[in-house]
């Protein structure tokens, strides 16, 4: 696709999509008591968005992935929380 | 346009779903064994579930005149209690002969931990004994990168295992080159929240191409699609794909991959 066919065919998605981060943060600091880890690692992620560098996706995930290597010693629970406190 | 839908949970979907499967092209469905959303209380469970898988859903597949295959494992959610696991491994040889198992998954990780992976490498050495095609879970969210890597490293320790007989599932952006690189077959899960949508995952194709790839719904009791393979057929026509690059991706690519197995059989 060019990029116009691709801005044509996604912008408005896009534009929605980043809309609703933008009201997101605007509830976050609207509300009171404290954040957490997720913040955080949102915050980072975010910052991958800027810029002209590739693969942004990916860059993304990666600020939100655990990146140790040992297995951890027990799983006390099932769930993720799609963070992981750095 | 016709489809294969390697990975759901047909178990947790009604026949109405069936039906708009088969109306939207779904020519098979492959239904790896997978955590019910609770822990079963005993190795029994187990064995009811797998007599489900290999009895009663294919029957009720057929209905649709649908083609039902399975998997056998216990997951990687019900995997910390290695006791447990190892009785429900020692089960699976009982139905392995089915002529609708496929293999064994989906093994996997979940929390990434010592048990789970212990159990992991006794799933990896029951699909080794029983030359078994392999299908892999992969961990959710922040756990993602970790597990893979993990796993990968599994996989490619036991020599036994070839890359071409094993997909690793729900792949997404930062985990699909070590796959692929690894010589194993990737799958990409779409999901309308978590994994990758249909969008991504035709930026993935384009990305990397469509060799040893490719897409399932994992349709299951959570917020999942059953029709999110065909959706993800037209975003790719509406990109502006061609028609046999839709089929190789959908439906021939599942084929090649699941005709490892003989009981893979459309007709």
């Amino acid at each position: 696709m060019t990029r116009q066919q691709v801005l044509d065919l996604y912008f408005l998605d896009a534009r929605h999509k980043l809309i609703e981060l933008a009201a997101f943060l605007d509830r976050i600091e609207r509300a009171e008591g404290k954040d957490d880890f997720r913040l955080k690692s949102f915050r980072a992620a975010l910052t991958k968005l800027d810029g002209k560098k590739k693969n942004k996706a990916k860059a993304v995930l990666l600020a939100f992935s655990d990146p140790t290597i040992a297995p951890i010693a027990k799983a006390t629970s099932k769930g993720a929380v799609g963070a992981f406190p750095k | 346009m016709r489809y294969i839908e390697p990975h759901a949970h047909m178990v947790s979907r009604t026949t109405d779903d069936y039906e708009r499967m088969v109306l939207a092209g779904c020519e098979a469905v492959c239904e790896p064994a997978f955590w019910a959303g609770f822990d079963r209380s005993s190795v029994a469970g187990f064995h009811d579930y797998f007599s489900q898988l290999t009895e009663h859903e294919p029957k009720r597949a057929a209905k649709f005149g649908l083609k039902h295959f399975c998997w056998l494992c216990i997951n990687s959610k019900e995997a910390e209690d290695v006791q447990l696991a190892a009785e429900v491994i020692a089960l699976v040889p009982e139905f392995i002969e089915r002529k609708n198992v496929l293999g064994i998954g989906e093994i996997g990780l979940n929390k990434n931990s010592r048990n789970e992976l212990r159990v992991l490498e006794m799933q990896v050495e029951l699909a080794a004994k029983y030359d078994q095609l392999i299908l892999v879970h992969t961990p959710h969210l922040e756990d993602k990168l970790k597990g893979t890597r993990l796993i990968l490293d599994v996989l490619k320790n036991d020599k036994r295992i070839r890359p071409e007989r094993v997909i690793i599932d729900h792949v997404e952006e930062h985990t699909v080159e070590m796959v692929l690189d690894c010589g194993m077959w990737a799958g990409m899960t779409l999901y309308p929240e978590t994994k990758c949508t249909p969008a991504r995952a035709i930026d993935i194709l384009e990305t990397y191409g469509r060799e040893r790839i490719w897409m399932n719904s994992a349709c299951d009791w959570g917020i999942s699609d059953p029709l999110a393979v065909p959706k993800t057929a037209l975003e790719m026509k509406k990109r502006g794909h061609l028609a046999t690059t839709i089929d190789d991706v959908i439906f021939q690519n599942p084929k090649k991959f699941l005709q490892q197995s003989a009981n893979f059989k459309l007709t």
